[in-house]
């Protein structure tokens, strides 16, 4: 209960000053940005919550539920910025449940079914090694000190889902010819799907010229090495580089599957509007 | 398909710094760096450690029960081990 | 209780027993705890094999009614709490299966008796969970009705399974409380959550009561196993204190217990209730309950769909033993 606790603090604690987050010039692209990485941690903690009470092995039920609280926790920051910077009165819980999907900002790789332990584990790495490399710069660079804040709080846990996932993919990877097999064919499925990570927008430039996100081809330089030499220890072939990339996610443009994501998790607040729960 | 069960780890936690490390109970793992990475996710989840130590189970050696007896008991005669077997007057202040 | 209709051996006589079996009584009157590899008699072993057992597999099988809503928790904070509690539960599990384990039967082996219907688990865990008040119903109630049982068996003689019931007791302190802290929401939120919140009590009432299993004041079995401090009171005790305790968290709530026979007696100093349908409660055992097909299912599922994560961490582990052993045969 840790995240939940934090969040809450950080609401009630004294907030470093940020100019930022008052600077109606900037606030339209702030906002989306804000609502990439919160519905990001969101929509990635929602199908790794989908394991709790059916994992493979009983640690491995109890990691998967660690690595959600770790997700939920961080969403609830992202989004509750990202409600105090729109200015509208809408707090985290607004922006999860009251959204429709092409409000939605996060990547098509976090929305995709969670498939086996496979598709979950490698999608996991392939995230956190993106993920890990943004909340770093964040942390040290971000200019807007709250999005810095959030960035330090998070990379602490998003650190260990790296280590772990990376442990995984080269165990699973270097493992029985079915677990390597497998995690093969989850590599293939997702990696049209990463390049989306990388692919930048206005949003993404007018985040970085403020100084308060990185430039991401910055971040792709190390994610390919990270993941390239990953592959190598756990023998698994990189797919063809350069191949085609699904996008769209983080303009609202998402596919099939977040609509039913929505609808299981928004069905209470939708069918009993104004009800405290 | 193997049937092989993942081995039993017993799992040793420091609390806080400066404490021993005691023993919390026990898990199932692979080997000894997926055993340490257990232990965090099952016997931390509430903050509870500074530090872990896992043991394969079957490498512990443990003190037979019918020695009991034998083992413990001569501790019980030399009561002179324990400070309070010691009278020291008030006047000598504490001690 | 998570642990129901746990078959043990007949009551033996002081007379009957071995020296052995005399010894060893007199420790467990005496208040020792009995330490994995001491002298036991065997029906000790056995029926704590099968007590921790189903109490291990009522956890994991626990898991899966509240985990239905997981992913349609109202508001984030409900969802990580609800997380948590479930992942508590897959804890609980873990701890007691090793509790069993140091009995000398492996994890694998009570799973495969699980998955294989060789060994039950609580009857409680066959219901359906329908509406979000539910998630408050089960944390009241099922939480409240186990609590009552596992406080006492933290005394129990087995040191590890005593040990279990400690850790266990400290992290589910919160369980009760956020259930219900649910109700109140629902109870004192909208007509319609209300209603949500009575529709919830309704249905999970008997089946609590069941929890604590068939009056047992004169079973045998349960004599045996009360002489052995496995057992610490009887199902009826335990019941009676359930009632007694739940009915004016009820009323505080504005909620009708379903009971029309329900009314404080001054003479015994508790409520006189309704006993559950025992008949649907041994249907519900045999495996004719709302839900049995889906739980024992989606275990087994979850279990083979994990087998090949299983083995290929420990082709891995091996691989990487032969691969430290030729380095450090290289090295001499």
């Amino acid at each position: 209960m840790s995240a939940p606790e934090a969040a809450t603090n950080s609401a009630t604690a004294s907030l470093p000053d940020d100019t930022f987050v008052s600077d109606a010039s900037l606030r339209p692209q702030f906002f989306e940005w804000l609502c990439r990485m919160g519905d990001n941690a969101l929509i990635l903690g929602h199908r790794t919550s989908e394991w709790c009470g059916h994992g493979p092995v009983l640690e491995e039920d109890i990691a998967l539920a660690n690595t959600a609280l770790d997700l939920i926790g961080h969403t609830q920051m992202w989004l509750g910025l990202a409600g105090e910077v729109e200015g509208e009165g809408r707090d985290a819980d607004k922006l999860t449940y009251l959204r429709d999907a092409m409000k939605f900002r996060n990547l098509l790789l976090v929305e995709l079914p969670k498939g086996d332990m496979a598709v979950t584990i490698m999608r996991e790495f392939l995230f956190d090694a993106y993920h890990h490399l943004m909340l770093s710069w964040l942390a040290e660079n971000s200019k807007s000190p709250r999005v810095a804040e959030i960035a330090a709080k998070t990379l602490k846990e998003v650190s260990y889902h790296l280590d772990r996932a990376s442990d995984l993919v080269v165990r699973l990877g270097d493992g029985s010819a079915e677990s390597h097999r497998r995690m093969q064919e989850a590599m293939d499925l997702l990696w049209p799907y990463c390049g989306e990570m990388f692919a930048g927008d206005e949003i993404d430039a007018a985040m970085s010229d403020a100084g308060i996100a990185p430039n991401l081809d910055d971040l792709q330089t190390g994610w390919d090495a990270a993941v390239r030499d990953l592959f190598d220890e756990a023998t698994l072939k990189m797919p063809d580089q350069g191949g085609f990339a699904h996008k769209g996610g983080k303009q609202g443009r998402h596919t099939e599957h977040l609509g039913f994501i929505l609808a299981e998790m928004q069905f209470l607040q939708r069918a009993y509007p104004g009800a405290t729960w | 398909m193997t049937k092989k069960e993942w081995p039993l780890w017993e799992v040793f936690i420091r609390g806080q710094h400066g404490l021993n490390h005691r023993h919390v109970g026990s898990l199932h793992a692979p080997d000894a760096e997926m055993a340490i990475n257990h232990a965090r996710d099952v016997y931390t989840r509430r903050k509870e450690g500074v530090s872990i130590w896992v043991v394969p189970s079957r490498d512990i050696t443990a003190s037979s029960p019918s020695e009991k007896g034998p083992l413990f008991d001569p501790a019980e005669s030399k009561t002179y081990r324990h400070p309070t077997f010691f009278d020291i007057p008030d006047e000598v202040g504490k001690m | 209780m998570y642990a129901q209709l746990v078959k043990s051996d007949a009551l033996k006589s002081r007379e009957d027993m071995s020296p052995e079996e005399r010894a060893f009584q007199d420790r467990v009157d005496n208040g020792e705890k009995i330490e994995p590899k001491e002298w036991m008699p065997e029906g000790y072993r056995k029926t704590l094999i099968r007590q921790i057992g189903q109490h291990a597999h009522s956890e994991i099988v626990g898991q899966l009614p509240e985990g239905n809503w997981i992913t349609r928790a109202p508001t984030l904070e409900r969802k990580a709490i609800l997380l948590a509690k479930v992942q508590d539960e897959a804890g609980h599990g873990l701890y007691l299966y090793s509790a069993a384990e140091t009995l000398g039967v492996s994890r694998d082996e009570l799973l495969e008796k699980l998955h294989s219907g060789n060994m039950k688990y609580s009857s409680i865990f066959n219901y359906p969970t329908l509406n979000w008040a539910d998630m408050g119903a089960v944390g009241w109630l099922v939480d409240g009705a186990a609590i009552m049982n596992q406080v006492p068996l933290q005394r129990t003689s087995y040191g590890p399974y005593s040990r279990a019931m400690i850790r266990i007791c400290k992290e589910e302190s919160f369980h009760q409380r956020q259930g219900y802290s649910i109700m109140m929401k629902m109870a004192f939120g909208t007509p319609e959550q209300k209603e949500m919140a009575q529709d919830a009590l309704n249905r999970f009432w008997y089946p609590a009561l069941m929890m604590f299993g068939p009056s047992d004041k004169d079973s045998v079995h349960s004599a045996q196993s009360m002489a052995w401090k496995i057992k610490m009171n009887t199902n009826d005790e335990l019941r009676q204190k359930f009632v007694n305790e739940t009915v004016p968290q009820a009323e505080y709530l504005g909620l009708t217990v379903p009971d029309e026979n329900l009314a404080w007696n001054e003479d015994k100093q508790g409520y006189d209730f309704s006993e559950p349908d025992w008949s649907e409660f041994f249907e519900v055992i045999k495996g004719n309950g709302p839900c049995n097909r889906e739980r024992l299912g989606a275990r087994v599922k979850a279990w083979e769909d994990g087998a090949w994560f299983r083995d290929g961490l420990n082709a891995y582990a091996d691989k990487a033993a032969a691969r430290r052993q030729a380095a450090s045969v290289a090295a001499e």
